[in-house]
């Protein structure tokens, strides 16, 4: 059997349920690790093959993350062929990352795109005429992966994130150019290093830290709010951060011309954007132009486009209504509260089509449950997808930032214990391979280019 | 034209072809060195010293294969030292000076006294295959000489240029000649070559040294050797002397910069970074005003001094100004001048993980002419070369190390896999295994390996076995053996040590695993017996200390493995499988990598290629089953009829 993985499987359609699936040599001894079953319940090992079990997943500190329904496979008779635990989160996709980060922290590996039906493949579970299907499948799912990899790297945090590479890529190359030229580069400035370190590390946990907030990279559903000045865009997104407990703070020192703001809605993440400015100016699309309009709907999987019942529909509306075209809308008729209503059934239905009509009061807390299961019916039914890949991407780095903070952690251990610079040096090199993986470079030759950079050598 | 007939023909005598021709040699085959002067045997035409980090592990694994650098360096010796001691176990490595001489005549004694081995002073001018099989060389003098395997060790003779500042003519490392004929020849062949530059600093002749301004650095006064098998006896031991370039060096350097050869674009090879010209230094470093300079002696019978880090192609009068303005050296008299040399390689990429190259079978390529630097590397290759051609000879599997197992393994994927822009040299840094891969444990390693492979003989054997059974046996005692609090000797340690007093009964191993306690005192406070071999007690100090880091390399090691164990086959046509990248698709039919691992190590090639790549194997391997299982049914049905 291979090594364990972990991954979230396809999440989509069914009602709230995420999957984490676990396969390879240790997936049940390791899964028991974070597994609290229910008073009375067995253990995974002591589980029979093909039963499941229902219980809680713990983090570290004993806190429970869910309440979950685990199955266990035992190999051969799963879909990789070895042993198989699955996950059932009810909480939906947040929750099921936490508890794929749980069990990523008891030393399991972040599954590579499509290693699952590779290794279902391998081991013969899937017959010869569906080898086509698998490549493409790892194919297209990399490509993507790496598409958003690439576009969150270009971001603020990715250069952070280079940042801090390209400082441990000096670090090591002090340490390596003192090990391989001795008498040229003379010992490593112990505390210097220390001190490096112990800032890196920090920075790391900075990173980490935001990036956990959910706030760095792009995840979850991207919902945007349109509508022309006044209609009560603002006022909608304030009550819908307000009942759904923003996930995420405002981050300082990350800039961007757009206010996103999380927002847990059953479970499902979304993410709802605001462009810049649309709080202060009182006509969006002179201020930020029709482009950087276009520009953001392009990227929402879903728009709430609101009118204002009192003002009725003017033709600004229909502007808006014409840069929507193909994209999964909401219809909110805002200000249901006043007395005079100016939009009538028929105008929607002729004007706004199929698309479905929510008549509400941002200001009576009217019409905005209706709100959220509109928005949900659109996950679950799948027409929109909570991108699952982009949560994986976004795990995959956060989950080489924490290897790379255990490996700081563990260094910065070393030099206190006064350990000899080999023993050192492993565990710096842990922390930059981690953090090669985030970036998806060998740094190993960028470490000895910048030896020969830094140092005379050559005696 | 004379016919002869031979099993390993090895061309050149360097290092890599002392090695390999040893070895084929030693394993039983008839064996041809041919080489251009055998005055040149063994020839260092650069530094006078051996080892270092990566090197020294590079030559003890050599030994404890059953080569012969380690036994030759300890003849050679005129200083040892072990560099690293306080950087770790993993990265400790000695390093001796040579007298060259000596090095050479040893080398040559033991050549001339090997069994099944013949030398031949000849140039060689041509290869000749016949239908991708290696055949015969044909020399100046045309001679025809048959084999069955080449192994090709020229160094840094093909089309080798030296260069002096303006100057520059045809020829190999001082005083031999160039080999021109055999560069052209591998180029018809098929092979891509590559050009490398290298350089060497000029000789000074001690009495003209001013001693007393430069500082001594002696040799360590403990018994250091290379070889397992070397006596264990201490040597008399000559001084190094160290001195530093001034900002007047400097200065006359950039004052004729434009007289060097690199600047005027005269020297086209690339360079090496970690060997570079003085000139290049000055420049390159501009902000520092001083260099370190050592001068080695070359021999105890010479009077040549080796300037070390003065390498240069400067023309001879600015060499001269260069040196005397150095403290020491300002009535330096020069013997003989730095040059730089160009000369020709066969680009790696070329070869299988034995060092023959996939082009030409039997015909095997090590040393500098693969595009390395440092006799070491050379050394290395030579003996796996050796090794691989007598082995393809007597019809028996190839012996490839893992990067797993050695660095000499390391630096042959290195060069296989990744290809090289400049001289390759190894470093430590370039193994990812570096705690298991020490000097010290070189025997245990790999003189199991040496056995059975026919290079070690039977005593060394039995010396191995009966110290592994030894460690093992003195680790047991030392993890079962409980130490009681009150322990009188162990009390009054810890004590001298501002340890508290034991609370609970620990083992030998424990204890020694504390920081503050060596494997010395246990010795003294009677825990260790005294018989026990310092080698043997040395080595269970660093299992011990070392444990948790060492624990967690073999973990990674086994993951390692496990995809070195995946073997892609010889002929798989790359434009076949689909899902590959485009970049990878190239990079993996240049390379032809015959494990996944190696296939992951490729550059440009991604996991997702790597992924692919194991259905289509998977693929491919079902449908042949396929096949054949089909066949089988067709064969019963005919037989029945
Ligand atoms: N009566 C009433 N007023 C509302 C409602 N929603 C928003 N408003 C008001 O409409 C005005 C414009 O709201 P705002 O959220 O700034 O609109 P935006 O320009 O679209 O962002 C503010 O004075 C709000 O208080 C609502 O449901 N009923």
């Amino acid at each position: 059997m291979e090594d364990t993985i972990a991954a979230i499987a396809t999440p989509s359609g069914e009602g709230g349920i995420a999957i984490v699936r676990v396969s390879g040599e240790n997936a049940i001894e390791l899964v028991d690790k974070i597994f609290l079953p229910v008073a009375g319940g067995r253990s995974l090992q002591e589980r029979a093959g093909y039963s499941m079990g229902l219980g809680w997943v713990l983090d570290r500190e004993g806190q429970k993350v869910d309440e979950v329904l685990v199955s266990v496979m035992r190999g051969p008779r799963s879909y990789t062929t070895e042993d198989v635990v699955e996950i059932n989160c009810h909480g939906g996709l947040l929750p099921a990352r936490r508890c794929l980060e749980e069990v990523l922290h008891r030393g399991v590996r972040l599954a590579e795109p499509g290693e699952f039906t590779r290794r279902a493949f391998i081991n013969g579970r899937l017959d010869l005429s569906q080898a086509e299907a698998v490549i493409d499948v790892i194919r297209s799912r990399t490509d993507k992966g790496m598409r958003i990899a690439l576009r969150q790297l270009e971001g603020g945090p990715g250069r952070k994130l280079r940042e801090i590479e390209e400082r441990l890529i000096g670090i090591n190359a002090r340490i390596e150019a003192s090990i391989d030229f001795p008498e040229e580069v003379g010992d490593v400035d112990e505390e210097a290093a220390a001190r490096e370190l112990l800032e890196v590390g920090r920075e790391l946990e900075q990173i980490l830290d935001v990036s956990r907030r959910g706030r760095i990279y792009r995840q979850g559903i991207k919902v945007v709010i349109a509508g022309k000045p006044n209609v009560g865009k603002s006022s909608l997104l304030n009550a819908l951060l307000q009942e759904n407990k923003a996930i995420v703070t405002d981050i300082p020192g990350t800039t961007r011309d757009v206010v996103e703001d999380y927002l847990n809605i059953r479970g499902i993440p979304v993410r709802v954007m605001d462009t810049a400015g649309w709080r202060e100016t009182k006509d969006v699309v002179e201020k930020i132009g029709v482009e950087r309009t276009r520009e953001v709907i392009a990227e929402a999987d879903v728009v709430i486009v609101v009118l204002d019942v009192g003002a009725g529909i003017s033709q600004e509306d229909l502007d808006i209504r014409d840069l929507l075209a193909g994209k999964k809308t909401i219809v909110l008729v805002n200000k249901e509260d006043l007395p005079e209503k100016r939009i009538t059934t028929q105008e929607l239905e002729e004007m706004f089509g199929d698309w479905p009509v929510i008549r509400g009061s941002v200001k009576e807390d009217m019409g905005l449950e209706e709100l959220e299961q509109a928005i949900e019916k659109l996950v679950l039914r799948g027409e929109v997808q909570a991108d699952d890949m982009e949560m994986m991407v976004n795990l995959r780095h956060e989950e080489a930032l924490h290897q790379a903070k255990v490996h700081m952690e563990a260094a910065k251990m070393a030099l206190e214990a006064d350990l000899s610079l080999d023993c050192l040096a492993v565990d710096v090199w842990g922390a930059l391979e981690a953090l090669g993986e985030a970036t998806g470079r060998n740094l190993r030759e960028d470490v000895i280019d910048r030896i020969f950079e830094e140092f005379c050598i050559g005696k | 034209m004379e016919s002869h007939d031979y099993e390993v023909i090895v061309v050149g005598a360097g290092h890599a072809g002392c090695e390999a021709a040893l070895a084929a040699a030693r394993m039983g085959c008839k064996t041809l060195l041919i080489t251009l002067s055998l005055d040149g045997i063994a020839l260092m035409p650069c530094n006078p010293s051996i080892g270092g980090p990566a090197k020294a592990q590079l030559v003890r694994e050599i030994d404890a294969l059953g080569g012969e650098m380690g036994i030759n360096i300890d003849k050679a010796r005129i200083q040892i030292r072990m560099l690293n001691t306080g950087r770790g176990p993993a990265v400790q490595a000695m390093r001796a000076q040579a007298d060259k001489e000596v090095y050479q005549k040893e080398m040559t004694r033991t050549l001339l006294a090997q069994e099944n081995l013949e030398l031949l002073e000849a140039e060689v001018e041509r290869i000749e295959a016949d239908s991708g099989q290696v055949e015969a060389v044909v020399t100046d003098s045309g001679d025809r000489y048959r084999t069955k395997a080449l192994v090709l060790t020229t160094g840094t003779y093909l089309k080798g240029r030296i260069i002096i500042g303006d100057i520059s003519y045809e020829g190999g490392p001082h005083p031999l000649p160039a080999a021109t004929k055999l560069s052209e020849n591998l180029r018809e062949l098929g092979f891509a070559m590559g050009r490398h530059k290298t350089g060497t600093p000029p000789r000074v002749a001690r009495e003209s040294i001013d001693f007393t301004r430069t500082e001594e650095q002696p040799g360590d006064d403990r018994i250091l050797n290379f070889s397992y098998m070397s006596p264990k006896k201490k040597k008399p031991q000559v001084s190094c002397w160290l001195t530093h370039s001034t900002p007047r060096t400097h200065e006359i350097v950039m004052q004729n910069i434009h007289r060097s050869p690199l600047y005027t674009g005269v020297i086209k090879g690339t360079g090496t970074r970690y060997c570079p010209s003085f000139e290049d230094k000055v420049v390159q470093f501009a902000d520092k005003d001083s260099h370190q300079i050592f001068i080695e002696p070359e021999g105890l019978h010479t009077d040549e001094m080796y300037i070390q880090g003065m390498n240069t192609s400067l023309p001879e009068d600015v060499q001269l100004a260069v040196l005397h303005s150095i403290p020491g050296l300002e009535n330096a008299r020069v013997l003989k001048r730095g040059y730089a040399i160009e000369y020709d390689y066969v680009v790696p990429s070329q070869l299988r993980l034995t060092l023959e190259t996939r082009e030409i079978h039997g015909l095997f390529t090590a040393g500098q002419v693969n595009g390395t630097s440092g006799y070491e590397e050379a050394a290395a290759q030579g003996l796996i070369a050796g090794i691989n051609a007598a082995r393809q000879v007597k019809g028996q599997e190839p012996f490839i190390l893992k990067r797993s197992e050695a660095f000499t393994g390391v630096m042959i994927d290195d060069l296989t896999t990744k290809g090289i822009n400049e001289p390759y040299r190894l470093l430590t840094s370039r193994a990812e295994y570096r705690l298991l891969l020490r000097q010290d444990n070189a025997d245990l390693r790999l003189t199991r390996m040496g056995y059975q492979l026919g290079l070690v003989k039977e005593d060394r054997f039995r010396r191995l076995q009966q110290k592994v059974e030894k460690m093992a046996e003195v680790r047991q005692e030392m993890e079962e053996y409980r130490i009681k609090p009150g322990h009188p000797e162990v009390e009054a340690l810890l004590a001298e040590r501002d340890q508290g007093r034991l609370r609970d009964a620990v083992t030998i191993w424990e204890l020694l695993r504390r920081p503050e306690i060596g494997m010395d005192d246990l010795v003294q406070a009677g825990l260790v017996s005294e018989e026990v071999e310092e080698e043997i007690r040395s080595q269970l100090e660093i299992e011990c200390k070392y444990e948790g880091y060492i624990k967690k390399q073999v973990e990674q090691v086994e993951r390692f493995e496990r995809m070195e164990a995946k073997r892609i086959p010889e002929g798989i046509d790359y434009d076949e499988v689909p899902g590959l990248s485009n970049e990878s698709r190239v990079k993996l039919k240049e390379v032809r990598p015959e494990s996944i691992g190696q296939a992951s190590r490729t550059p440009g090639v991604s996991v997702a290629d790597v992924n692919v790549l194991l259905i289509y194997l998977e693929k491919k391997r079902r449908s042949s089953e396929h096949e054949r299982g089909f066949a089988e049914v067709q064969g019963t049905a005919a037989g029945r009829e």
